[in-house]
């Protein structure tokens, strides 16, 4: 059974949330009173992470941190298609890490700005929504180069990758952060697509995707 | 950013929530805004907590060095740190349960939000939203009738009583879903607080508020209160289920328009449910108040629409 050290409103521990619903892994989740109780700094707590970073899981005593190594491994071990992390293609095992490696930056000025303007962290805030922009509108410009292609995803694949996956939580929540989407129309409707896949989790925050008509 | 200064007498001479003891003892000092100014909320521990209010803008936290500072009232109650920008009265709101001893009664997270105190505080007292906002927790759809209730007004507080609502989850100790009472109570123009049938025991209450402390016209930090009858659950459960709840709120709340609260009788149509939003309306307008609301009907904010669903 897989642990997860989870904090409700954190985008980490909502990637991999979205990542053991979509794959339907049994789990339990131990809420981390992160905020306003700082547990995660707590002296028990470094026993677990020393850095003192949710999320983490706990699979049977095999302890790991860090969203994205956690998401590659439990894609590895679960996913039977192998579509999540493609293992078995490298190319297209390369386009996942590289746009992973772009959600970092995502997540270092969106989501930066959502803690800065809803918990009240010291940011650069005007630093944070520019770099946000930047990265939308390179994200906004590939993706609808993609839909000319008839690819929905962010990566060359029929199905989503954990690009999308970890992607998704720092753009559907940056209007939290006050970067505002109405000029990336390829991202409104990618993320929709994302929300009507079949076990699609939310969170607070999130919205159920519009009804197609 | 500069925000525009406070010129109600009313709102100045208030004491006004701006952080909860643990941040400042523990990892303060807290810069944040009130009204408009800026303040610095410090203290360690074994310190008296002091509170400055810096009469030049800063950046990024650093105060610009012709800046004034003046040092401002500081009083402790629910487990927060008060203050006035003006000449605040003896007395503030007492809530009797926080003194009971098989309490929890604790801070569940000092959140800011991007819209008017006015607004955060309307969306705390409405019964309404629960089954399309908090579906499967606080409501659940086709149960959305709201109930006939009472409102009075006794010059210093508003009381809803006989508000009742079918829950599926009222709270953490619940184990199914049940009808749940309400009481509200405005002991403070920024400080509603609800009574609800506990889970636990049906004959007390289980007690909610927040306190809200208006930043600036349209930015808010909604300081959550608890005093709950829950022996079971841990502190990170309960503040997990306050959390999710805040979150639902968030980006409806942020996205009402326009965010400083409209006075005027013809801006927005009420309907029944919202008798407690009427007459926390006339209330303000009775207090004078113009910061964070649209006194006139003829107001108009311009805000950009933004996009969230």
């Amino acid at each position: 059974m897989v642990t997860l050290y989870d904090y409700e409103l954190s985008v980490n521990c909502y990637k991999v949330r979205l990542l053991l619903n979509f794959l339907s892994i049994s789990h339990q989740l131990h809420p981390i009173d992160f905020f306003p109780g700082w547990e995660h700094k707590s002296e028990w707590f470094k026993e677990v992470n020393p850095l003192g970073h949710i999320p983490v899981i706990d699979d049977d005593g095999y302890v790991l941190r860090d969203a994205n190594a956690i998401l590659i491994y439990l894609a590895t071990k679960h996913d039977t298609l192998n579509s999540w992390y493609p293992v078995e293609q490298p190319s297209l095992l390369g386009e996942t890490a590289q746009w992973m490696m772009f959600a970092e930056g995502t997540t270092n000025t969106a989501s930066a700005a959502r803690l800065h303007d809803s918990l009240g962290y010291e940011f650069d805030i005007d630093a944070c929504r520019a770099g946000a922009h930047r990265l939308f509108r390179t994200l906004d410009e590939h993706l609808w180069f993609q839909e000319q292609r008839n690819l929905n995803w962010v990566c060359s694949a029929e199905a989503p990758t954990l690009a999308d996956l970890v992607l998704f939580p720092d753009v559907i929540l940056s209007e939290e952060g006050g970067v505002n989407r109405v000029s990336y129309p390829a991202i409104r409707r990618w993320t929709d697509r994302f929300r009507r896949l079949p076990r699609f989790t939310l969170m607070a925050g999130v919205l159920e995707a519009g009804i197609l008509t | 950013m500069f925000a525009a200064r406070c010129e109600d007498a009313a709102l100045l001479d208030l004491w006004h929530p701006v952080a909860a003891i643990p941040d400042v003892r523990e990892r303060g000092p807290v810069s944040t805004q009130l009204l408009g100014q800026m303040l610095v909320v410090s203290g360690q521990e074994g310190e008296e907590i002091s509170i400055k209010e810096f009469m030049a803008p800063m950046v990024h936290g650093q105060v610009f060095n012709q800046g004034r500072e003046v040092s401002l009232p500081v009083r402790e109650a629910f487990g927060f740190v008060w203050t006035s920008l003006g000449a605040p009265p003896e007395r503030l709101f007492d809530i009797p349960e926080f003194h009971e001893t098989d309490r929890w009664s604790e801070n569940s997270g000092s959140f800011r939000v991007h819209t008017s105190a006015g607004r955060t505080v309307e969306n705390f007292l409405d019964l309404a939203h629960f089954p399309f906002v908090h579906e499967g927790y606080l409501g659940e759809q086709p149960y959305t009738e709201v109930k006939d209730y009472s409102v009075t007004f006794d010059d210093r507080e508003i009381w809803a009583t006989g508000c009742e609502f079918y829950q599926p989850i009222a709270a953490v100790s619940a184990t199914d879903g049940q009808v749940t009472k309400y009481t509200y109570r405005l002991a403070h123009p920024f400080c509603p607080l609800l009574y609800k049938t506990s889970p636990v025991d049906p004959k007390r209450f289980d007690v909610i508020g927040i306190f809200v402390q208006p930043m600036t016209e349209v930015r808010a930090c909604a300081h959550q209160f608890l005093s709950l009858l829950d022996e079971t659950n841990d502190d990170a459960t309960i503040k997990r289920f306050q959390a999710i709840i805040f979150g639902q709120d968030k980006p409806i709340l942020e996205n009402q328009v326009p965010k400083r609260l409209p006075l005027g009788s013809r801006a927005e149509t009420p309907i029944t449910a919202d008798k407690t939003s009427i007459q926390y309306r006339r209330w303000l307008t009775e207090l004078g108040i113009s910061y964070g609301v649209i006194r006139d009907n003829t107001q108009r904010d311009s805000e950009p629409c933004s996009e969230i669903f």
